[in-house]
């Protein structure tokens, strides 16, 4: 089952300090279908971390693979350094996709119940629970039963439950779906605050902007393959940043320095917009070009791919259309 | 460094689980509704009452021990030949005349199963039994007495009556009517609570928390948790309705009826009743889980849980049937077949004294309850957790 390819060197660590997940080949299969096919994935320690594409791709298997949910077919994934993620169950929280509580419990029982079963002892769950709901403006629900509270803030006390054993690891499945744009605001700035507390967060997604606000590095999956896992930056360097050109002249010598797929816009009033990717020789060599040819620059802005771009490129147009199709329902 | 980050112990866990589903359903109207289960009972304890009786009259059935000189033997067993084609007589056997003599041996002789002695002379016949034997057969015994004395004179002969205390056909008459109801108690008892954990955990599955709970614990926990919390609130109900018969005791005592000592005695007896009665609902408790858990939906749930009601059922009436032939192939079937083994012993406890079966009966049956659990959790994680099939649906390789 395991092949060289998928074993895991002893040091867990990258350049970017120790890691706290990685994956090597994982595969998974439900009957026939192939849901994971060799996943590969380092989530560096203390990073924001996002597992993009559409729905049925295979983010939450991973997922569940990756917290020991669900063991794979084959490869291996280390948490912490740990073959068997349950092992360190109290290290991680973990959101799913599919949200739930007991109707029946208090607020403050909700998370402490949910502390408990990390661990925390009922009374210290509860302090914390109280804590956690004060602090996050839900002072005035701790007594108030589950079953009482509007979706969002059903939400959030499930999302306090994920944190009250102060986790090391948090993993949200689709954290941003079902919410509001105020809350999906909230939902941002939490993130960005455990990470800068130290807490390592990975989170899916089917939203490019998301991820593109948030991570440090993105995991692309389509069809239970992971064709990119990098740092985002680097996701859209892949794609040459874009010239976007504008000149008095439309002819002259200096366009030998534009690269053949120029695409060409004239103005009505006279002057040119040229479009163009940026040379790899860099935009100081194609300034000087042009202001030597006497182009006649009236402006000139060079534009970095996006993530979507990125997406684009990497997963294909389909995985990119299926993106946006549940990008669209989601909001719908 | 890793009992801080280990994930809880099993029995931790299940304790954590089990906490949990113990208060929320205490304070249900689902256990209000367990606790009024008696009333249920009542009435189905009556169309058992019915089977229970008889069950007791198929027990095989009480003879007449004749104890009369040889002639006179001989006398008597032609006119029974005779009479037998037109009474219904109870069956009968000749027996040395010398064994009369004792008399409360013979009839305590489980193996002879006889239910009064015949012994004296036909002049003087003396009838030796239990007062209700004695009452049933009397008449019977008068007419065989005046056919064998030559039937010519039409007058029906006196038989002296000496009453027992017991005898070994009515005890065990009695012990199949107290195994009866305490197989359907055990039955009725299960049936509610399976029904309870079922509940919980399609409200589980509807409440959408499953996931969590398979994240942060064992699965096996979780349904070890829930399998103990409704065996916890069983035993509240099962204290409460204790209470209440032992105030009736107290209040009309002298007005209830005796009930039939069982063999192992009362106080064993109630013993190995709760063992048993343990046993019987986390066999099908685990059982009904499995079924609930891998169900997708709250309607799916109770639609495949129908075959596991009939299974249950089944296994009632087997162990019914059963107890009426102790040691036959049939009743160590259904003592070894796990679902039913606790209905089987519980009868067995009821009419026979030996105390070791239990104790290998228990360790048995525990060891089905622990394959049980685990492997629903095995199933459970294999078959469950997972996303929705893909469109995709990529053969694999």
């Amino acid at each position: 089952m395991l092949t060289e390819a998928h074993a895991i060197p002893p040091a867990s660590r990258t350049s970017q300090g120790p890691l706290a997940i990685e994956a090597r080949g994982l595969v998974k299969r439900f009957d026939e279908t192939l849901a994971v096919d060799g996943v590969d994935i380092s989530v560096p320690e203390g990073a924001i971390y996002g597992i993009l594409g559409p729905n049925g791709a295979g983010k939450t298997t991973t997922l569940r693979m990756l917290l020991g949910i669900i063991d794979p077919d084959e490869g291996l994934r280390r948490v912490f350094g740990h073959d068997r993620p349950q092992e360190i169950a109290r290290l991680i929280g973990y959101l799913p996709e599919e949200r739930g509580l007991y109707p029946s419990m208090r607020c403050d029982e909700a998370i402490a119940f949910m502390g408990a079963l990390r661990g925390v002892p009922i009374g210290e769950g509860k302090r914390r629970g109280r804590e956690l709901l004060e602090e996050h403006g839900l002072g005035h629900a701790v007594e108030k039963k589950i079953r009482a509270l509007s979706k969002g803030m059903a939400q959030t006390v499930q999302l306090l439950g994920t944190l009250v054993h102060r986790p090391k690891l948090v993993v949200f499945d689709e954290p941003f779906s079902g919410l509001d744009a105020l809350n999906q605001g909230k939902l941002e700035r939490m993130i960005r605050r455990l990470a800068e507390d130290g807490t390592t967060v990975i989170f899916s997604t089917h939203v490019i902007h998301h991820a593109e606000r948030l991570c440090n590095d993105v995991a692309i999956i389509a069809s239970g393959k992971v064709p990119y896992a990098g740092s985002v930056d680097a996701a859209r360097d892949r794609i040459p940043a874009q010239v976007r050109l504008e000149t008095r002249r439309g002819d002259g010598e200096w366009l030998r320095a534009l690269p053949p797929s120029t695409e060409r816009e004239s103005k009505a009033g006279g002057g040119h917009f040229w479009y163009f990717p940026l040379p790899e020789t860099g935009i100081e060599a194609l300034m000087r070009d042009l202001i030597e040819g006497e182009a006649g620059v009236l402006s000139f802005s060079v534009e970095r791919a996006g993530l979507h771009d990125a997406f684009v490129e990497i997963a294909g147009e389909a995985a990119a259309r299926a993106l946006e199709a549940d990008a669209q329902g989601a909001a719908a | 460094m890793m009992h801080e980050t280990a994930r809880l112990g099993l029995w931790h866990a299940a304790y954590v689980m089990a906490r949990r589903d113990f208060r929320a359903i205490l304070f249900s109207k689902a256990f209000v509704l367990f606790l009024l289960g008696p009333l249920f009972f009542i009435g189905i304890s009556l169309v058992a009452g019915t089977l229970g009786a008889r069950a007791a009259e198929s027990a095989a059935p009480a003879r007449l021990a004749v104890a009369l000189p040889q002639a006179e033997a001989a006398a008597f067993e032609r006119a029974y030949a005779y009479l037998d084609r037109a009474v219904n007589l109870p069956p009968m056997r000749a027996v040395p005349v010398d064994s009369a003599h004792d008399s409360t041996r013979l009839l305590a002789d489980p193996a002879a199963n006889f239910g009064a002695v015949v012994t004296g002379s036909l002049a003087a016949p003396r009838l030796i039994g239990t007062e209700e034997r004695l009452e049933s057969w009397r008449g019977e015994v008068a007419l065989i007495v005046a056919e064998a004395q030559g039937g010519g004179s039409g007058a029906i002969p006196d038989i002296a009556l000496e009453p027992t205390k017991t005898s070994v056909a009515t005890q065990r008459s009695a012990r199949v009517a107290t195994a009866t109801g305490a197989i359907t108690l055990l039955f009725l008892l299960t049936m509610l609570l399976a029904g309870m954990v079922l509940s919980n955990l399609v409200e589980e599955k509807a409440n959408k928390i499953i996931e969590i709970l398979a994240a942060a614990i064992p699965m096996d926990a979780v349904f070890l948790g829930k399998l103990l919390a409704m065996l916890a609130l069983s035993f509240v109900g099962i204290a409460v309705w204790g209470s209440l018969v032992l105030v009736g005791v107290a209040v009309g005592g002298a007005a209830l009826p005796a009930l039939p000592v069982p063999a192992v005695g009362w106080p064993l007896f109630v013993l190995v009743f709760v063992l048993y009665f343990s046993m019987a609902y986390l066999l099908i408790g685990s059982v009904f889980l499995t079924i609930g858990s891998m169900a997708p939906t709250v309607r799916d749930v109770q639609t495949i849980s129908m075959p596991a009601t009939i299974m249950q059922l089944a296994v009632f009436f087997l162990a019914t049937f059963a107890m009426n032939s102790p040691g036959s192939p049939v009743e160590l079937f259904a003592a070894i077949f796990p679902l039913s083994s606790p209905y089987a012993m519980v009868a067995r406890a009821a009419q026979s004294m030996a105390m070791w079966p239990h104790l290998a009966a228990l360790v048995w049956q525990a060891i089905w309850v622990a394959l049980f659990v685990r492997s629903g959790a095995t199933l459970f994680r294999r078959k469950v957790m997972k996303s929705g099939p893909s469109k995709r649906a990529t053969k694999a390789a």
